[in-house]
């Protein structure tokens, strides 16, 4: 019995490898804490305030007020007197939502795509590749406002909307590096044992492309969260009282002159949440590779 | 054209190739890398494919297996324990693949699937057909280490194949063939890239695995390889098998003037007056290059008029039916008069 929940242990490998390798980067562990951080305020943030996200406090002489410890508003207000805390953390929460959903869609159906088409190459990988030209060729706003239009705003949609843009790309890159590995000897070497197509895609092919599909996939992140903003800018995305750092960004950037913790305090944080994916994407890629010796 | 290695076709044959070609479409034209080979290997054989570079033994191996490029075709018959294989669908393949007929790929570094470890590599063949139990195929996987001769095969399994050394990984790549209990071995040079003191040792494997009963089909440039090794041998110039013999008739007494050149090429120790190797004059023929006649021709020192008109045909040499036969295509065989042959 033992043995078995051992050889179990072992099916791991790589995960439990990478997570070993992981740990001894420095700058990937900094980040992951950093952003486990930001996450914890966004989920808790909103409730250590006495203020909700939409309500105006009429007690301040201004509407918007700096950041001050005392009346309890330690981000400031925003011109319309809202708490800018509580909006920031609401933001961050919305903002991460559909960053994760929206990658994780693009790297699942994006990988999977473009593994296939590159594995099987020939009149298969034409075809589906054709697939991926066509939906690039769309105009993708015009796609999201008809889906909008059909459906109803919802946030589901947001997220399905942009992952439906995200994984063309994510499929392109893929199929490239599929294309290289499937005419290497130990894919070769997989045939001939008899394994079937799905195991040697899986198995085989996919964790060797993954190194490249994490790095690119936390460049998609803040190309997904400012994507998102602009949705919301034109009415199909987070809508108000809700809100997304995008929208918190865009915000302040009009009030910059007169009240710049508008701009800065959102900004801060979004370059956070960005910094950090980049420095961790940077660890998992190396951890990843198990030729990498750290 | 056919000129089956025993005598006749029998199902005790595990394997059997019959007018075999192998061609490729390239920008430069068609290129015929194997044409109208017929081997029969039974059970439990051992036969060495013996052939320069660019000689098309590797295609053949490639071919029956389905593992062809996919500009590839073949045509002939390739039989397997009675199941053709030549166009067979996936599903015929992969029931023989692995199970049936494994491959020792040439090079183990770049066979070895680098993110995985040598457990999941090993054990993978049988806990996807669902022949083991994961703890089973790990019980399995350690004694297959241990068979090749592998210290400390706990620590091995998990470990990753660039851990390892040379001579290591081609072990494991031996294990992992072996996993799935085979009854025929494909070895596409498997000492190649290797240095010479591992080679021994894998060849010593590799006689192991043929005495425990399981065909071994080894492809080689070096003939040293085969004296050890095969019961049988086939040589291979340009694409086609142009002499085919016992391992000891061929050292004997080879028939073929390739065949002669190639073991006069060969160095000894015992030769110490002789300081310069005698080459084969020439180059091995373009693959694009096509002749009516025996493609050695141009390099032979013995060619006469018609070699280069009219291809000699594969013929029997040696008492015929008798275990010392074998085949030669050529017009004026060496030692044919020596063998015994009545020439027609």
């Amino acid at each position: 019995m033992a043995e078995a929940t051992a050889a179990a242990a072992h099916a791991q490998g790589l995960w439990t490898d990478a997570w070993q390798r992981l740990r001894r980067s420095r700058a990937a562990i900094v980040a992951a804490t950093l952003l486990l951080l930001v996450i914890v305020l966004a989920i808790a943030g909103p409730w250590l305030s006495a203020y909700t996200v939409e309500q105006v406090d009429w007690s301040q002489a201004t509407l918007a007020t700096p950041p001050s410890l005392e009346n309890g508003h330690w981000f400031g207000t925003d011109a319309n007197g809202r708490d800018l805390f509580v909006r920031v953390w609401i933001g961050t929460r919305m903002s991460l939502l559909v960053a994760l959903l929206s990658t994780l869609v693009s790297v699942a159906v994006g990988v999977a795509w473009g593994a296939t088409a590159g594995y099987l190459g020939g009149r298969v990988d034409d075809w589906m590749m054709r697939f991926v030209d066509v939906l690039y060729a769309l105009p993708y706003m015009f796609f999201v406002i008809i889906l909008t239009v059909v459906f109803g705003r919802s946030l589901v949609l947001i997220f399905l909307a942009i992952g439906a843009v995200g994984w063309l790309t994510m499929a392109r890159i893929v199929r490239g590096q599929a294309l290289a590995l499937r005419n290497r000897e130990f894919v070769e070497a997989a045939i001939a044992l008899g394994l079937p197509t799905s195991t040697i895609i899986a198995r085989h092919i996919v964790p060797n492309v993954l190194g490249t599909v994490i790095v690119y996939a936390t460049l998609t992140v803040p190309q997904v969260i400012l994507f998102e903003s602009f949705l919301s800018f034109l009415g199909l995305g987070v809508q108000e009282p809700l809100t997304s750092l995008g929208r918190l960004v865009a915000e302040g950037a009009l009030e910059m002159e007169s009240s710049p913790w508008l701009l800065l305090v959102p900004s801060a944080v979004l370059a956070t949440i960005l910094l950090c994916l980049n420095f961790l994407g940077d660890g998992l890629r190396d951890a990843l590779d198990p030729r990498q010796r750290a | 054209m056919t000129v089956p290695m025993t005598t006749t076709t029998t199902p005790a044959n595990l394997l059997e190739v019959r007018d075999l070609g192998v061609r490729f479409a390239t920008a430069q034209g068609t290129v015929q890398a194997v044409e109208d080979v017929s081997i029969a290997m039974r059970a439990g054989e051992c036969l060495a494919i013996v052939g320069e570079s660019g000689s098309g033994k590797s295609q053949l191996l490639l071919a029956c297996l389905g593992l062809l490029a996919a500009n590839g075709t073949a045509r002939g018959s390739v039989r397997f324990g009675g199941v053709e294989l030549l166009g067979a669908d996936e599903r015929t393949l992969n029931a023989v693949r692995g199970t049936g007929i494994a491959l020792l790929p040439q090079d183990p570094l770049s066979s070895l699937t680098p993110h995985l470890r040598i457990e999941t590599l090993l054990t993978e063949g049988l806990l996807d057909r669902g022949l083991a139990t994961r703890a089973q195929a790990r019980q399995r996987a350690l004694r297959a280490l241990g068979e090749v001769g592998i210290d400390d095969p706990e620590a091995r399994l998990r470990q990753y194949s660039h851990e390892l050394s040379g001579g290591m990984r081609q072990r494991v790549a031996l294990a992992t063939a072996l996993m799935c209990e085979p009854r025929l071995l494909f070895a596409d040079e498997p000492t190649t890239a290797l240095d010479v003191s591992v080679q021994a040792r894998v060849l010593e494997l590799l006689a192991g695995v043929r005495d425990r009963g399981l065909g071994v089909l080894i492809i080689t440039h070096d003939l040293g390889v085969v004296a050890g090794l095969a019961d049988r041998v086939a040589v291979m110039y340009a694409g086609r098998i142009v002499e085919t013999a016992t391992t000891a008739e061929l050292f004997r007494a080879p028939c073929h003037p390739y065949t002669a050149a190639l073991l006069a090429a060969v160095p000894r120790l015992d030769d110490g007056a002789q300081s310069r190797l005698p080459g084969i004059a020439g180059d091995p023929p373009q693959p694009t290059m096509r002749f009516p006649g025996c493609a050695f021709a141009p390099r032979c020192e013995f060619a006469l008029d018609e070699c280069s008109a009219q291809r000699p045909e594969l013929r029997t040499v040696g008492v015929s039916g008798s275990a010392a036969a074998g085949t030669v295509a050529c017009y004026r065989p060496l030692h044919a008069a020596a063998a015994g042959e009545a020439a027609p």
